[in-house]
């Protein structure tokens, strides 16, 4: 069996607001793209345990569009839009995706499956939006209590700053 | 009730503060000790003046401190900001790891089900 890197590597630079995931499968690119434009193996993941995914528009291919939602017991807390500016099978996803929450932010997201040996895959995600608030706003996104109890202390912080 | 637009806005100041190279270059310097403006001018090919707002700027982000009783007023870098940012790059990373172990299960879980369908589609012939 191949050597297995499984932790994902982040990279938010602090010169452009952009956020890169680098992270490696023990499957082909076909099975991990496909994981990707499949809507029903899409929502399976791609959400928190707690939620569940429910996409509401799904077109994978160039030009298409994509909505989903998230639930918890049934009711709709969060959802998501964008738009598939790219499809190119196995190789390269290019789409875009916008929080409705946060409806004039965007970020445009360009995804790459590059075959390893041993039909294995890096994938790569590279996000790129226009201010920095919008890619600090995502970093913090998930809005859990780790968040707010990062933004008391970042508050009381500057507070001591400030007096 | 803690103001979420605010600390971003606090926090992209962070991160803005540090996208100038010679702030950057200020903090690597402080990340070695604390030192005066004076003592950090005479690195670089800029008036006081000049040094002395970078240092503002640091220090309007959070990122440094200067003593005030002492005469010197030496400039302190306040490591406690980096290590929150740190903290919260780690969260959205370990995020991120817990979706892709999900599509990890699902990966291994359609190897499997093409196995047996392949075992099947023998057994039937």
């Amino acid at each position: 069996m191949t050597t297995t890197t499984h932790d994902v590597e982040i990279t938010a630079d602090e010169r452009v607001p952009t956020i890169e995931i680098v992270r490696e499968f023990d499957a082909a690119p076909q099975q991990v793209f496909r994981a990707h434009v499949d809507p029903d193996l899409y929502a399976r993941w791609v959400g928190p345990h707690s939620l569940t995914t429910r996409i509401t528009k799904w077109d994978a291919r160039t030009g298409g569009e994509w909505a989903f939602a998230n639930d918890r017991d049934g009711e709709e807390i969060a959802s998501f839009f964008g738009s598939f500016h790219e499809v190119r099978p196995n190789e390269r996803i290019v789409w875009t995706f916008t929080y409705e929450g946060m409806p004039d932010e965007v970020f445009l997201e360009t995804l790459t499956f590059e075959p390893l040996d041993g039909g294995r895959t890096r994938l790569r995600v590279f996000s790129v939006t226009d201010s920095f608030e919008s890619r600090d706003g995502m970093l913090a996104s998930g809005m859990d209590q780790g968040v707010r109890e990062g933004y008391e202390k970042l508050d009381a912080l500057l507070e001591a700053h400030v007096s | 009730m803690v103001d979420k637009e605010t600390a971003t806005e606090r926090l992209n100041r962070a991160f803005a503060a540090l996208s100038d190279p010679t702030r950057r270059d200020l903090v690597a310097r402080l990340a070695g000790g604390d030192a005066t403006v004076g003592e950090l001018a005479e690195h670089y090919d800029m008036s006081l003046q000049a040094v002395s707002k970078h240092v503002k700027v640091l220090g309007e982000a959070g990122l440094v401190t200067r003593t005030k009783d002492a005469q010197r007023r030496p400039v302190h870098l306040d490591a406690e900001v980096f290590d929150l940012m740190t903290a919260w790059i780690e969260r959205y990373r370990r995020e991120a790891e817990e979706r892709y172990r999900r599509l990890d299960a699902l990966l291994a879980e359609q190897a499997a089900d093409e196995t047996r369908a392949r075992t099947d589609t023998r057994d039937a012939s």
